[in-house]
């Protein structure tokens, strides 16, 4: 098996038998979007107005939850070390952690968003709007939450910085997200502008997030 | 002998860790076939040694270099590295943990269950690695040793946890891995079960000290030493 496959599949093998990550990021969303309504009122208009934006703002949370884990497990156990030393270059080794991470995190949100959108009484057009920004969105909160997560193994209780670090750089992400989405039901501006600069957005963060994170992790590993 | 014969040279290695230097000026020869034991008290930079080999911490000054070894690859892609952590997910089976660490440091090596075998681990791939006792979890990390071919072994402390039947089996495999002409590199208080040429270091009494004299590895290189970075002839 190639050596960045063989760690995707044990990533994915270990967040499916531990069940935290997925499920407590599903239930996370769940709870945001549950209990917004009752926080603002049955104003069934209203919730229409700003379910996407909720959505998103669920969705952005909670695909933050596990992500501290992404490295200090193996920083803890010395896997990092053996990564490392492997023949894989270390930001494909990066990549395919982050890709192991997005599989178990952040599709499930996406997978989970029809369901939740139904409880913000959005209609079907807007529901079809934001899981398709979020599938294109959230791969980029999860390569840039990147970043963060090697910055808390080189930094002493860097996870506690770490929604610090990185809530600033997704909030592109979260703007053109959610204007992408309402775009698609109100207009003004046509779905296709918000939505190209959000995919340009992910693209990016594909690119810069695991040379950043490698070369955090090079420098932060003792 | 028709096997290569291949020599690890650190030349001139100075280690700074927290402001205090842990190694300084030093120099050691490792080649095919000849075990060298990393002896000295604690804190006397056996694992920072051991490290700076693998690549995990950069040397403030000095070289380190395989002669003979794959021109193509560096010398961290050609060792393996034993360290206090045993890098096992305790979610995965004993041969999940194994046939992971086979794929992703590559090389072609003793299959999976031969190499279980081998540390006497054979009846327990099925178990999750949770479940092992430390000198367990030890003799699976001995294994990965085995599933994935590298010709240079940097041991931590290779007998920490182990039993005495354990202890013979490792010096078993080390003498096969030597007698293929394998380099080892072994930190260690106690003995390795084989002789060993012995590297001793000494504690730096200050973070400016002088340059320790030549540890007592024998025939030190020369200043410029053979072989280019990471190998070459």
């Amino acid at each position: 098996m190639h050596p960045l496959r063989a760690l995707l599949v044990r990533d994915m093998r270990i967040a499916v038998r531990i069940g935290g990550g997925a499920l407590m990021g599903v239930l996370f969303f769940l709870a945001v979007v549950t209990l917004t309504p009752f926080a603002i009122g049955p104003d069934l208009a209203l919730l229409r107005r700003i379910g996407p934006a909720i959505l998103w703002l669920g969705a952005l949370l909670a695909s933050l939850l596990a992500l501290d884990r992404l490295f200090t497990a193996d920083h803890e156990d010395g896997s990092l070390d053996l990564i490392l030393m492997g023949g894989a270059p270390l930001e494909l080794a990066v990549a395919a952690k982050a890709l192991a991470h997005w599989l178990t995190t952040g599709l499930p949100l996406v997978v989970a968003a029809p369901l939740l959108g139904l409880l913000l009484n959005l209609e079907p057009a807007a529901i079809g709007a934001v899981v398709l920004t979020l599938l294109v969105g959230t791969p980029a909160l999860t390569f840039i939450g990147l970043i963060g997560a090697a910055l808390a193994v080189a930094l002493r209780r860097g996870g506690l910085l770490l929604p610090v670090l990185v809530l600033p750089l997704t909030v592109p992400v979260l703007i053109f997200g959610v204007s992408a989405a309402n775009a698609a039901v109100v207009g003004p501006v046509p779905f296709g502008t918000p939505f190209t600069i959000l995919c340009a957005l992910t693209l990016m963060t594909i690119v810069v997030g695991p040379f950043a994170a490698a070369a955090t992790l090079r420098h932060g590993i003792d | 002998m028709g096997l290569p014969v291949m020599r690890l040279i650190g030349c001139d290695l100075d280690c700074v860790r927290g402001d205090r230097k842990v190694l300084a000026g030093l120099n050691f020869i490792a080649a095919s076939g000849e075990p060298l034991a990393v002896t000295g008290p604690n804190g006397a930079g056996k694992t920072t040694l051991l490290r700076l080999v693998a690549g995990l911490l950069e040397p403030a000054q000095g070289t380190i270099e395989l002669a003979g070894g794959a021109p193509e690859l560096t010398v961290a892609e050609q060792a393996h590295y034993l360290g206090h952590r045993d890098a096992l997910k305790p979610a995965l089976s004993v041969s999940e943990n194994l046939q992971f660490w086979q794929a992703f440091l590559g090389g072609d090596g003793a299959p999976v269950a031969s190499s279980l075998d081998a540390v006497g681990l054979g009846g327990l791939a099925d178990l999750p690695a949770g479940y092992l006792s430390a000198g367990q979890r030890r003799r699976l990390s001995i294994a990965r040793l085995l599933a994935a071919q590298r010709p240079i072994w940097l041991l931590d402390e290779p007998t920490a946890a182990l039993d005495t039947a354990g202890q013979e089996r490792l010096a078993e495999l080390v003498r096969a891995h030597l007698a293929g002409g394998g380099i080892l590199m072994a930190a260690t208080h106690g003995s390795l079960g084989l002789p060993a040429k012995e590297l001793r270091l000494e504690l730096q009494s200050s973070p400016y000290a002088q340059p320790a004299p030549f540890a007592q590895a024998q025939h030190a290189p020369s200043p410029r030493g053979e072989g280019q970075k990471s190998g070459g002839r």
